[in-house]
């Protein structure tokens, strides 16, 4: 009888060298003439013991990591067919602890199953939320993604279900649904790990919102630097259409919605939405104003829906369980999983997803395992490069969007980005000007001209120039209020968030 | 002119897509390393768009480039998950090992090193990724120095 091995594929696991692991298992079992299958399938979010194998036993599914190709013919030897003893077993992958805390619910399958497995698809629960939505009206779809609680998991938090019912409620003759896949932020992976690990769902998301609001055709906007994810999409779009999940007729009821793939060019700024949908139609990102919401007009002018990874790939689950289900987890207004991305010099880096009303400190410390240079953590950026540092102080801040707005801070797509006492706080709030001058889209000017002379702020503030920060609070106050979008608004966060709770760091050359 | 029929076909498939400019232009530097400037007028006649509409889109977008990248194009993530273990001084080594700065191409024309901000390993950094899909984690300045000599001594 063949053993089978799960490999993953995720890209973290291949830049760790998960494809020579692989290749290592096939050809020593060959040479040993044991029976093997290789299941290729997601990460499970455990980058430090990546790559992670698990091997298929009467057990359960036991993992070793992190396994090197080298590692191999040890592993064999001591019985790896069998789930046997070796200093790399870490046990049945249920029970290790990171894991068995979670409560997986967005990225449930992923690192279960083979992303492009139909029968492993369906056997997981796939399309239950498609088939219920497809005997509901576009109003009880609605109502159902309102009453979940469900808030956009892109960073802004706007609640989903009245955004879809924008759009439901705009008449017009096409509309669309576009999903934001331009994971830009640093110290975020959650939509990579989905959309390598578990497309289908994220699909059946688009297909559940299309059949809300009366959208026949959508859009996935990958980025560039993303190139297994949009392999796996586009493999996905075409398996998706072959079983009608996707096509002129859903599952067979005649309701159609057609799904393209696009890759994006390296814009950080084409994360915001509207710079995305400029960019979908083919011109530079440049960020439009609003009023008009791209709800009332989007993509061409139309209606629009356009989502985050997480928040499509929450839907079918919310649909099949019901949102109740789905608004039992979380904390305050913040309601469902969220996630959570814990990068950086952290220990135990990987992927969290757990409901809102952690701490700060619990992720870091309970997960996380703290920093992974051994030094004390100093600095915590949550939220991207747009996100405030947080000192110690602040470690004991729940994880939902309300207690971070109010110490001043923002949870954004969930990512955290550890760093330990060599970090230097002026370099970093240098930086987020930086980022901002070299990627603003130039429409307005704040963040246009104001990154720029941030950046020679801080630099004679740094050459010890008196009456400097008088004069970058000042900046970040005109960038903040006069800013068209978030990337111009939003990079006082990082700015004056290093400025207040590592006055040290800045102060010491203003004295 | 080969580079001209490519570009006509790739415009013969593409322009009736909504939208078609980007995967235009991805289409062509997936063919060609780069988006060539005589390449201009024709997506612009074929999309209805001024030259200097089209000129705008390729120069607004990071990713895309209007002249040959070398054999091999290597990026470094610099963003904060990276910088947080050590990602700048990785990128001070690259440039010094290389003999190039970033967004150049070595003398020897090998390798064309651009920075990138997230190739979203971040719990995993410093990452850099050679060519379009093949991808390094815990990147050091060894591991880097061994990585060169394998892209250099290969054909």
């Amino acid at each position: 009888m063949s053993t089978t091995f799960y490999i993953p594929c995720d890209s973290t696991a291949l830049a760790l060298g998960a494809d020579a692991v692989a290749r290592s298992i096939v050809t020593e079992s060959a040479q040993r003439q044991l029976d093997v299958t290789i299941v290729r399938n997601g990460s499970r979010g455990l980058f430090w013991l990546e790559p992670m194998i698990e091997v298929v036993t009467p057990r359960g599914r036991i993992a070793y990591g992190p396994v090197a190709a080298t590692d191999i013919p040890s592993l064999l030897d001591a019985g790896l067919l069998t789930g046997g003893a070796h200093a790399l077993c870490l046990g049945p992958v249920e029970d290790i602890p990171y894991l068995k805390r979670q409560q997986r619910i967005s990225l449930r399958r992923v690192g279960v199953t083979d992303p492009l497995s139909v029968e492993d698809y369906l056997a997981h629960g796939g399309t239950l939320g498609l088939h219920r939505a497809l005997g509901m009206t576009e109003v009880e779809i609605v109502k159902e993604v309102t009453d979940s609680g469900l808030r956009g998991r892109g960073g802004a938090a706007f609640p989903t279900g009245i955004k879809w019912n924008t759009v439901l409620n705009a008449s017009a003759l096409q509309k669309y649904i576009v999903c934001n896949a331009d994971e830009g932020d640093s110290g975020t992976f959650s939509d990579r790990m989905l959309m390598e690990g578990d497309p289908f769902q994220l699909i059946e998301g688009m297909a559940i919102a299309a059949l809300a609001v009366g959208a026949t055709q959508g859009y996935i906007y990958v980025r560039s630097e993303y190139p297994h994810a949009i392999a796996a999409l586009n493999a996905a779009v075409i398996k998706a259409t072959q079983n009608g999940w996707l096509g002129d007729s859903l599952l067979g009821t005649g309701k159609r919605f057609h799904l393209e793939v696009r890759k994006a060019a390296g814009a950080y700024v084409c994360g915001e939405e509207t710079a995305l949908l400029e960019s979908l139609e083919g011109r530079r990102g440049i960020v439009r104003a609003k009023p008009p919401l791209p709800a009332i007009s989007g993509l061409f002018g139309q209606p629009t829906v356009i989502n985050n990874v997480i928040t499509f790939a929450s839907v079918p689950d919310i649909l099949a369980q019901g949102a109740a289900a789905y608004q039992s987890f979380g904390s305050g207004r913040s309601r469902g999983t969220l996630p959570f991305q814990l990068t950086g010099n952290i220990k135990q880096g990987g992927l969290v997803e757990v409901p809102f009303g952690l701490t700060l400190r619990e992720l870091l410390y309970d997960f996380g395992g703290g920093s992974l240079s051994g030094r004390p953590l100093r600095a915590v950026q949550v939220g991207g490069p747009l996100g405030a540092y947080m000192p110690e102080s602040q470690f004991d801040t729940v994880l939902d969007y309300e207690a971070f707005a109010a110490v001043n801070a923002v949870l954004g797509h969930g990512g955290i980005v550890a760093f330990d006492d060599t970090v230097d706080m002026l370099k970093q709030a240098r930086y987020a000007m930086e980022f901002c001058a070299i990627e603003s889209c130039g429409k307005c000017t704040p963040c246009r001209i104001g990154s720029t002379r941030g950046v020679e702020v801080i630099d004679r503030l740094k050459a010890d120039r008196p009456g400097q920060i008088e004069l970058l609070r000042d900046l970040c106050d005109t960038l903040q209020n006069g800013s068209l979008c978030a990337m111009g608004s939003m990079t006082p966060y990082p700015v004056l968030s290093a400025l207040n709770h590592f006055p040290e760091d800045f102060s010491r050359r203003q004295t | 002119m080969e580079n001209l029929s490519t570009i006509e076909r790739i415009l013969a498939a593409k322009q009736s897509l909504p939208g078609a400019l980007l995967p235009i232009l991805h289409d062509i530097q997936d063919a060609l390393g780069y988006i060539p400037p005589d390449a201009v007028p024709s997506i612009a006649r074929a999309l209805n768009l001024s030259r200097a509409e089209v000129h705008g889109v390729i120069t607004y977008y990071h990713y895309f480039r209007q002249t040959p990248p070398g054999r091999h194009v290597v990026r470094v993530c610099r963003a904060e998950a990276c910088q947080s273990v050590g990602c700048e001084a990785l990128a001070t080594h690259v440039q010094s090992a290389l003999a190039c700065e970033f967004h150049a191409t070595s003398a020897d024309g090998d390798l064309t090193l651009e920075a990138v901000y997230c190739l979203g390993h971040c719990a995993v950094g410093p990452n850099i990724q050679i060519d379009e899909t093949t991808l390094h984690a815990r990147m050091t300045p060894e591991k880097f120095d061994r990585l060169l000599a394998e892209l250099r001594s290969k054909p």
